[in-house]
């Protein structure tokens, strides 16, 4: 599990985290929504260790992430976009990270053959279609079956029997108790694996909340429905702030 | 460490930019040196090639390739490794290719068709420039946020070795020179890793004496024994400053 | 009698003749003081053969006209002592010996081989070895020199003298020696009228040659390599030097010609390389330069502003590193139709001659003259810049100095 404990972090004068709080427990598969700039990212890459708050303490299992290495071996990330050196070869970025991985040896090899990268493990990755790097990437994240798994976009630029296979893996890591922590722009590649949501907007959590919860309290089924509802009735409290203001 | 290493070393041997900068270095070190029977002077110009050459081609190269890179370092680093090795691994990779092309494309036919003293110091000053460009290019990457920039900043800074810095140099030397300098000059000179790389070779090379001619110091404090431990210390210095600099700042650094 | 028999009569009163011109022939053998014995015994116009062997001898004193001849190998050893030939009286021949190993002293200039006051001596065909001085004329006239092998192991100016020094001489003739590791090869003082020729002069201290208030002499064909310079002419007239080759006097200040107040001197036909400089003139007085080859010099040539007067036709200058540098905006010196490799003009009337003129004064020449720490910045990008601005936009290099008339194609010389 994660806990994030009022986190903020700021690039300049904008402030992409504002005192974030949340805890993240093991057997979830979490949605991050929320517009660009609305702070997804920014956390994700805080938890990774990638970029470093001023205020505020993330821990990964009882780790600090401060400071610390280890804590990421029990997290498997599977960035947005896939860039790999040019010249490596599949079988090459694979065991790359395999070799930086070593202490673990039992590798989840069930998506490197759902997606039959053994079929072209010698191609280079310039070679690659951005959906096939996606595929090494998503193997990537899955190969050392880690605790948590964090997926930035993972079903962008897959094609669907690929999409669906993802998703079904993703469902059966759920299933084995692990948190998995996703952000898409596809609300629809959500639909039945995510169990909760959070939904960002100017570097805060607006909400955090269960699907089943939602659709209590929306009256709607599908998540698209769910968000803009929200969306729409975030935006009618905005303009009533704003006209009460000019009143 | 070693894993990232191998595995950016094994990527850019076989990147078609560091194959064709060795296939020129070799090409023009085999022309200089196989029409000219002067090996002083095949040397001489293989030195003012290496000087042009090297340090803009290896901090340019190096920019755009840590840039270009950005990505694959996240993945690295959001996987259980410190982050200075990260860093650390990549410029190694990156500079151990950049410098075995200049071995290969310049030391190989420098020592096939000229072996000596002055051979050996062509080589050891081109890969310590390798080395120095490349370890700027990393400060450089971690320092800017945007490739674009990046690369106009080594640009700058290469301009700034090859040319700029000489130019100030020959203005101080021109202001002051009613006084003795030389000394002085000698400390500037250590500030600028191309300079230096120039002068430890030509005091290698018999237009030494042109140095020495007018009794200027420069023959007998830089030509000696000291003065060569003195300018590869310096040179070193010039690998290692930017080096550690990166590393300091990467550690805080957000990506 | 028949022709034949004529023929050999008259060929016997020939011999009988200059025998008895000779006097008679004294044989010496190794023995004490051998043969300053044999010499006192001897009278004017004898001939003295000496033996092969070894003779420690020294101050041996010839003063009467004599004809002193070696055979096979025969060696007089100073053993570091004295001096050991001194030759003074007119007409007195000393040949075939190896004269070795005079004494050091800073009192006195010892010689292997002195010639004191006397004309017409002659010295040929000896070794003459780790001496201090070779062979010394102390004023003589008319007296030859000619091919001894004259060499030491000079280690410093101080402690070493001259292959060949002559002090107060006329119409002498120096040709044919081989002169190496003394302080001079050959130094000329007060000498006039006087002949080197054919000398080569290498691997000494200080200069190949070296005229001092000497006039009217000629030096040609000479080859000085290696020397701290080759040659230096200084305070003389009318000296004249014709190919000569120059070479390899390599150091931190070399020159392979140092002319310093000097007057109708002319300079032809001679080869510099691998000189730091080639030529180097001060107060240089109407000194003809042509039909000479600089090549791989440092400096081809450095002129300083107290020259004047000269002129500098038909010679190749190439692959010098400065062809000339100079310490002023000299024009008193005319250039004319030089071949330089720099010159990157062209011929638009196919006339061979260059439409534009070439500035043979580089911008980085000037500076480093001005000021000599810029030399740091040698072989830099930014000097080789510099250079080329210059040269589209003369402003700082002195534009009057310039050979308006610069060839396309080398001179065919040697």
């Amino acid at each position: 599990m994660i806990s994030i404990e009022h986190i903020t972090k700021s690039f300049g004068r904008f402030k992409a985290l504002d005192d974030v709080s949340l805890q993240l427990e093991s057997g979830r598969t979490i949605s991050l929504l929320g517009p660009n700039g609305s702070g997804k990212t920014t956390l994700i890459k805080s938890v990774l260790g990638l970029v470093i708050p001023e205020k505020g303490e993330i821990k990964v299992n009882g780790q600090a992430v401060r400071n610390n290495w280890q804590y990421r071996g029990q997290i498997g990330y599977m960035p947005q976009i896939g860039r790999y050196p040019e010249n490596m070869t599949i079988e090459q970025v694979l065991n790359m990270i395999k070799e930086i991985r070593h202490e673990n040896t039992r590798y989840d090899n069930d998506l490197v053959d759902g997606f039959e990268l053994k079929k072209i493990q010698h191609k280079t990755m310039r070679s690659l279609s951005g959906g096939m790097r996606q595929k090494v990437s998503a193997c990537l994240a899955f190969l050392f079956s880690p605790d948590i798994l964090i997926l930035d976009e993972p079903t962008a630029g897959l094609d669907p029997v690929s999409s669906e296979l993802l998703k079904e893996k993703i469902m059966q890591e759920q299933d084995s108790g692990k948190l998995i922590l996703i952000t898409s722009h596809v609300l629809s590649d959500l639909e039945g694996i995510t169990s909760h949501i959070i939904y960002m907007q100017d570097g805060k959590p607006l909400f955090y909340k269960s699907t089943e919860e939602l659709q209590e309290i929306t009256g709607e089924i599908r998540l698209n429905k769910i968000i803009a509802h929200i969306i729409k009735g975030q935006q009618h409290n905005k303009k009533g702030v704003e006209h009460e203001n000019h009143s | 460490m070693k894993t990232i290493v191998k595995y950016v070393f094994l990527d850019l041997v076989r990147n078609k930019t560091v194959l064709v900068y060795t296939l020129i270095l070799a090409a023009l070190s085999i022309s200089v040196l196989g029409f000219d029977a002067n090996t002083s002077k095949g040397l001489l110009s293989l030195m003012n090639i290496s000087l042009l050459f090297v340090p803009i081609i290896s901090i340019l190269f190096a920019t755009i390739y840590f840039f270009n890179s950005i990505e694959f370092i996240e993945l690295l680093l959001a996987q259980p490794i410190k982050r200075q090795k990260v860093l650390l691994a990549e410029y190694i990779g990156l500079a151990t290719s950049l410098s075995l092309a200049y071995i290969v494309g310049i030391g190989t036919p420098l020592i096939v068709l000229a072996a000596g003293a002055a051979s050996f110091t062509l080589i050891a000053t081109g890969v310590l420039l390798s080395l120095i460009f490349s370890s700027f290019a990393l400060l450089i990457f971690v320092l800017f946020k945007d490739k674009t920039r990046g690369i106009g900043a080594a640009i700058i800074l290469s301009l700034f070795f090859t040319i700029l810095f000489d130019g100030l140099l020959m203005m101080f030397i021109y202001s002051f020179s009613d006084y003795p300098i030389d000394e002085v000059v000698v400390g500037i000179l250590s500030f600028n890793p191309i300079d230096l790389a120039r002068v430890l070779m030509l005091l290698k090379l018999d237009v030494a004496v042109l140095m020495g001619y007018s009794g200027a110091l420069f023959k007998k404090f830089l030509g000696s024994s000291t003065g060569t431990i003195y300018s590869f210390s310096w040179l070193l210095f010039w690998v290692f400053l930017p080096l550690l600099l990166s590393v300091r700042i990467f550690k805080r650094k957000d990506l | 009698m028949s022709l034949i028999g004529k023929k050999i009569l008259s060929l016997l009163g020939l011999l009988i003749l200059t025998a008895m011109s000779y006097g008679s022939t004294i044989y010496v053998k190794p023995g004490k003081a051998a043969i300053q014995a044999a010499i006192n015994n001897a009278i004017a116009g004898d001939t003295i053969i000496i033996h092969e062997g070894v003779y420690n001898e020294h101050d041996i004193h010839v003063s009467k006209k004599l004809f002193i001849s070696g055979k096979g190998n025969v060696i007089i050893d100073g053993q570091r002592k004295s001096e050991i030939f001194v030759l003074s009286a007119n007409g007195i021949v000393l040949q075939g010996l190896t004269i070795q190993n005079t004494g050091i002293s800073s009192m006195q200039d010892m010689a292997a081989v002195r010639i004191q006051e006397a004309n017409y001596v002659t010295v040929r065909n000896n070794k003459i070895l780790n001496n201090t001085y070779g062979v010394y004329v102390q004023n003589g006239a008319h007296c030859l020199v000619k091919t001894n092998i004259i060499s030491s192991g000079a280690v410093s100016e101080q402690n070493s003298g001259n292959g060949i020094h002559v002090w107060r001489g006329d119409s002498l003739r120096i040709e044919g020696n081989k002169v190496s590791g003394h302080r001079d090869g050959i130094y000329l003082e007060f000498v006039v009228h006087s002949i080197v020729v054919n000398n080569t002069s290498e691997k000494n201290l200080r200069y190949g040659l070296h005229f001092m208030f000497s006039h009217d002499d000629v030096y040609s064909k000479n080859t000085f390599s290696d020397n701290g310079s080759g040659v230096a002419v200084m305070f003389s007239n009318r000296v004249t030097m014709t190919g000569n080759v120059f070479k390899n006097n390599w150091g931190d200040a070399a020159y392979g010609l140092l002319l310093k107040e000097i007057t109708d001197g002319k300079i032809e036909g001679n080869l510099f390389i691998r000189n730091t400089v080639g030529v180097y003139m001060e107060g240089a007085t109407r000194i003809h330069t042509s039909k000479n080859i600089f090549k791989d010099n440092g400096w081809a040539m450095r002129i300083q502003a107290s020259s004047s007067n000269g002129s500098f036709t038909q010679n190749n200058f190439i692959n010098n590193s400065f062809d000339v540098a100079t310490n002023g905006t000299m024009v008193m010196n005319v250039f004319k139709n030089n071949y330089w490799d720099k010159y990157d003009g062209y011929d638009l009337d196919r006339d061979d001659v260059g439409d534009i003129p070439y500035y043979p004064v580089s911008l980085y020449a000037v500076v480093t003259e001005k000021v000599p720490t810029a030399m740091i910045l040698y072989r830099s990008f930014l000097t080789d810049i510099l250079d080329k601005v210059e040269k589209v936009m003369p402003s700082i290099i002195p534009d009057q100095l310039k050979d308006d008339s610069p060839v396309m194609k080398k001179w065919e010389l040697k």
